[in-house]
């Protein structure tokens, strides 16, 4: 098994997100991470999904997304050929004692600090999914409360927009 | 044994190829008028919806949710309403008259349990790719999501068994969403499209505006196939020595039957169809090997088997037809041709891809073919022939008499099918009774076998024949079903008989559910558990099917031995203004062979009990 990003364009309308996830559901494919929002378009909206899949169920992963009457359109992201992020936040217990140590590992991942009580902090960090486990194996020492992460969300390298020729379509057809 | 219908016919120049199926247009396109545009409530709005898209006839029943739509309903010239007994006969009449016709069938419920009643024949016409529009009613926009009464998430429950499907709450939507229905559902791959429209939706004033823009950014199904590929699939057929054409029910939809003989007559491959595909080449022509699968012919299963070529077109290769898939023609490679993408290389990986419309993509094989052979000459195809030949010699389809003394149920279909002729239509409920009426009939042309091939819906027979006789009044329209099918959806015999739809059932009566059975016989060591339905000869006959056609006011007939068989079949067929029921009582014990035990390997098909052809003894 492999991991895959998949940007889908769908039609900005009720309902897109379940069709997409029952999909997965039903023909028994694993979604590792989900995440959707709007685009430049206001008619279309982006999910980005994260599968574990091997080449050819991912074909048929692919195959069957186009299938739903309100996909667009479907573009693989390389890891190369693209920038992945995630958003985190994490709760670490941070007394007066503990804080420096917390502190020196937020600035050498670049994250920042959101929110400060007497015995903890919160952090927010984004980067890949590889820096953000990262950060977390750091913080563990000092006691992890609680987490809350993103689905991935990429774009291509380059100039080039998987969203042109969508756009065109959907102006067409509208 | 007595010999079944498929003699092998001698392979002397093929007749003449039949003309183009007698279907309607599948255009949903409304007839060409200049466009309107009219006040109206969204009740009136639907109806001239369905009016303007072409729909001539909706098989439903009214409830609370749907019920302004009714009222406009019994003011239209131009839809004719039949009022069904239960909307999951309304769903498959609807997918009956679709697949009889060509045309898109529609369906109408109203919320909660009508509309829970109709995802039975929603999941069958997704299966088989029937173009089918079910309208709901739902509970008033204000409500839903409050559980009120007859509220039901129908959008939710059909969204893994619909090509599509739309809630409509603003009724400024519902010309559009109606039309792109029609469309989505008779396009592309056909399949089962809902339209769930809020009561309230249907209350409001709105403008009723034709012809309608569809608006569908994320749908265009390729029709066109890729040049390269038909050249390569071209070559391959022309250059293997044991090729065979594979055809699935695909080629039925596409309408693609006149171009289907073409290339069977043109590249002198053997030919197998599948039970969705029954009728896609004439059984008579010399080519044409029957039916392949579970209860494939022996010549059918092994030509897949020992093909170095296997040209798909329109087929999904189906795991009753695959048997274990990793063990199925395993020499050969594959040409898949199909509407849907997501088809090919899903079971088995196509070596030649063909993304089209089967249409498009035949008559574009054809001059490629031509082409080749003009270069290379034909292909020797001599000794497959001859070894196709031989196993269609040695295991011809056939049965044994009972030894209980009861009608033979093969015997049975086998009549019906010879005294009514290539002109009717055959609709079969799913079983024993099912895999007879496909092995024993012959059929001629296209659309002239209609069953329940992916869902395996048992109960689909007597509705579907039913919407098949209003699609085509003037064919006789045969049922044939077995007894605990018909149990599931006769009461659509009192629609039959109200609307005067004079269909004919045969109840293939073995007292049981046959197929079942069967399986208990051959696998679990004779212990009938609850398939016993004592309805059959020597039994209390709960129900009695002759008294319980009578109540419906149909003809009621039973017919008991060999001797009344033809005589019993020719009565029914002269009765033309009533709904007939046959009540014919067979052997429980008669089975359905061949059989490939399921998950087992084609190798393993067995010609009948405990016999193996082994063909693979002769290389």
């Amino acid at each position: 098994m492999s991991r895959h990003t998949l940007s889908v364009l769908v039609e900005n309308k009720p309902g897109v997100l379940t069709r997409v996830a029952g999909l997965f559901a039903r023909r028994s494919f694993n979604i590792h991470s989900l995440a959707v929002g709007p685009t430049e378009h206001d008619e279309i909206s982006r999910i980005t999904v994260v599968v574990d899949v091997d080449e050819l169920p991912l074909e048929q992963v692919t195959k069957q997304l186009n299938k739903l009457i309100n996909v667009i359109k479907i573009v693989e992201l390389e890891d190369s050929a693209s920038v992945q992020r995630e958003l985190l936040l994490v709760k670490v217990r941070a007394d007066a004692s503990q804080r420096t140590g917390v502190l020196e590992i937020v600035n050498l991942f670049r994250a920042h600090v959101v929110d400060v009580v007497p015995d903890s902090v919160v952090i927010e960090a984004t980067g890949s999914p590889g820096k953000l486990e990262a950060l977390l194996a750091a913080l563990e020492p000092f006691g992890v409360r609680e987490i809350v992460q993103s689905g991935t969300v990429a774009i291509g390298r380059g100039s080039r927009s998987i969203t042109d020729r969508a756009l065109e379509r959907v102006t067409r057809s509208a | 044994m007595a010999t079944g219908p498929h003699p092998a016919p001698p392979r002397t120049p093929a007749p003449p190829a039949h003309g183009p199926a007698a279907v309607g247009s599948r255009s949903v396109a409304a007839p060409v008028t200049s466009s309107v545009s009219e006040q109206v409530t969204g009740a009136q709005s639907i109806v001239r919806s369905l009016e303007e898209v072409g729909a001539e006839v909706v098989f439903g029943i009214p409830g609370g949710a749907i019920l302004p739509t009714y009222d406009p309903l019994m003011d239209s010239t131009r839809v004719r309403h039949i009022l069904v007994r239960h909307e999951q006969g309304g769903g498959h009449a609807a997918a009956g008259y679709a697949a009889a016709t060509g045309r898109v069938g529609v369906c109408m419920a109203t919320s909660g349990p009508g509309a829970t009643n109709l995802v039975t024949p929603i999941a069958d016409a997704h299966m088989d790719s029937v173009p089918l529009v079910a309208i709901t009613g739902q509970v008033g926009a204000s409500l839903i999501g409050t559980d009120a009464f007859q509220e039901a998430d129908i959008v939710g429950i059909t969204l893994p068994v619909t090509k599509h499907n739309y809630l409509v709450t603003n009724p400024d939507d519902i010309p559009r969403v109606i039309a792109e229905a029609f469309h989505i559902a008779s396009t592309g791959r056909p399949g089962p499209v809902l339209v769930d429209i809020a009561k309230s939706a249907m209350q409001s004033q709105t403008t009723f505006t034709w012809p309608q823009e569809i608006a569908l950014p994320g749908y265009h199904p390729v029709t066109k196939p890729h040049a390269k590929q038909i050249r390569e699939a071209a070559r391959l057929l022309a250059t293997a020595r044991r090729p065979v054409l594979y055809v699935g029910g695909g080629v039925i939809r596409a309408r693609a039957s006149a171009q289907l003989r073409a290339l069977v007559d043109a590249s002198g491959a053997p030919v197998v169809t599948t039970l969705m595909a029954r009728g896609a080449l004439p059984d008579s022509h010399p080519q044409h090997l029957g039916m392949p699968g579970m209860h494939g012919t022996v010549p059918a299963v092994a030509a897949l088997q020992k093909a170095d070529l296997v040209v798909a077109l329109g087929a999904r290769f189906d795991d009753r037809v695959t048997g274990l898939l990793s063990s199925f023609a395993p020499d050969a490679a594959i040409v898949h041709a199909d509407i849907d993408p997501a088809e090919i290389s899903k079971n088995r990986t196509a070596d030649v891809p063909i993304v089209g419309d089967l249409r498009e993509v035949l008559a574009d094989l054809l001059p490629e073919l031509a082409r080749e052979h003009g270069q290379h000459g034909k292909p020797d195809l001599e000794g497959w022939w001859r070894m196709l030949d031989d196993l269609r010699e040695a295991f011809p389809l056939g049965f044994d008499e009972p030894s209980d003394g009861l009608l033979a149920p093969q015997h049975v279909i086998s009549r019906i099918g010879a005294l009514s002729g290539p002109d009717a239509t055959y609709v079969a409920g799913v079983g024993q009774h099912q895999m007879w009426a496909a092995q024993f009939i012959r059929y001629e042309r296209p659309n002239a076998w209609l069953n329940s091939g992916g869902l395996g819906t048992m109960g689909y027979s007597v509705p579907a024949a039913m919407g098949a006789k209003v699609g085509e009044p003037d064919r006789t329209v045969w049922a044939i079903d077995g007894d605990g099918c018909f149990q599931m959806t006769n009461q659509e015999l009192a629609t039959c008989t109200i609307n005067d739809i004079p269909i004919k059932v045969a109840v293939i009566n073995n007292s049981s559910l046959g197929m079942v059975r069967q399986w208990q016989t051959l696998f679990y060591e004779e212990r009938y558990s609850n398939t016993d339905l004592h309805t059959g000869h020597g039994t209390r006959r709960v129900p009695d099917f002759v008294k319980l056609a009578d109540a419906y006011g149909a003809v009621g007939l039973r017919c008991e031995s060999k001797a009344d068989v033809d005589a019993t079949i020719k009565r029914a067929l002269e009765i033309d203004d009533q709904p007939v029921v046959v009540d014919f009582t067979v052997s429980r014990d008669a089975m359905v062979w061949p059989m490939i035990a399921a998950g087992g390997s084609n190798d393993k098909i067995e010609y009948a009990r405990g016999i193996s052809p082994a063909w693979d003894r002769e290389d």
